[in-house]
């Protein structure tokens, strides 16, 4: 694997911040488009990264978002703040949710985010410490090989 | 099917994007859950939603959905219209419900996105 990065860059997000929900993955949306990458993975990326941005402003203090890019992947890393997931298993499966109805009501909290990252993503991995924070890696193969 | 077209059917109104009522659309969705849709979704889709706020835009910003069609008679915000106008996404609402305006469409030759694969 090479070490030359096509782009890295961070993007805070805070929690709790409904009405601002989003404005990340828009532009990292935005980016990806801009440096070429496949059409097909800028959609699977950017869904991923809406969805863990979201949990990051449901559930979470703060978080950033380091978007890398080499020539042979695309990685998201997430990482937060917050009251971290004591059972991650139970996190994963599908329609869990300790969403709100506040939550609810912006049209999240069918307990489907994490799964839907996980069928997107070419690798995924979450890492969480109760009381402390959680963290996400989202990578994309950029060559044929290994892409889904 | 053009937006126009389904402008009509639906007797909706153009909240944004008049001057994108020529553009094709070939297949539908709907849901009030962005996680469903975010979930089934597919780029080309129009998305049919009683969700008025700007996670709807925002959404359908990310799955490169054509149009959006609110149902129940749903205003987008201000928020939500402005970025509509900045992605140009074109909003529609009509004062149709949900299951009327789904089978309104489908009756009409419009299919449904595919399922999931
Ligand atoms: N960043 C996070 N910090 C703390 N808890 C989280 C985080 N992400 C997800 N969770 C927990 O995992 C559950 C499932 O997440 P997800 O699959 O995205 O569904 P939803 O957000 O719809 O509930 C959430 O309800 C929440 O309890
Ligand atoms: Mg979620």
């Amino acid at each position: 694997m090479s070490d030359e990065y096509v782009l890295s860059q961070k993007f805070k997000i805070k929690g709790g911040d409904f009405g601002k929900a989003g404005r990340t993955s828009t532009s990292i949306k935005e980016i990806l488009k801009e440096i070429g990458i496949d059409p097909s993975i800028v959609i699977r990326a950017s869904i991923s990264v809406y969805e863990a941005e979201m949990n990051v402003v449901m559930y979470a203090k703060k978080g950033m978002v380091t978007l890398s890019v080499t020539p042979e992947e695309l990685h998201l890393k997430l990482e937060d703040e917050g009251q971290g997931i004591a059972d991650i298993d139970q996190a994963m499966k599908e329609g869990f949710s300790t969403a709100t109805h506040e939550m609810r009501e912006m049209g999240f909290g069918a307990g489907m985010g994490l799964p839907n990252i996980k069928k997107n993503a070419d690798r995924f991995e979450i890492t969480s410490i109760p009381g402390k924070g959680t963290t996400l890696d989202i990578i994309f193969c950029l060559n044929k090989t290994g892409n889904k | 099917m053009t937006l126009k077209e389904i402008k009509e059917l639906l007797q909706a109104e153009v909240i944004t994007g008049e001057d994108s009522l020529d553009k094709e659309i070939m297949f539908a969705g709907g849901s009030d859950l962005m996680s469903d849709v975010l979930a089934f979704g597919k780029p080309g889709i129009l998305l049919l939603t009683g969700l008025s706020n700007a996670q709807s835009v925002r959404t359908a910003n990310i799955i490169d959905a054509k149009a959006i069609v609110y149902v129940r008679g749903k205003q987008p915000d201000e928020a939500g219209i402005k970025l509509a106008k900045e992605m140009g996404i074109p909003l529609l609402s009509t004062k149709l419900m949900m299951y009327a305006t789904c089978g309104l469409l489908f009756s009409h030759g419009l299919p449904g996105v595919s399922d999931p694969s």
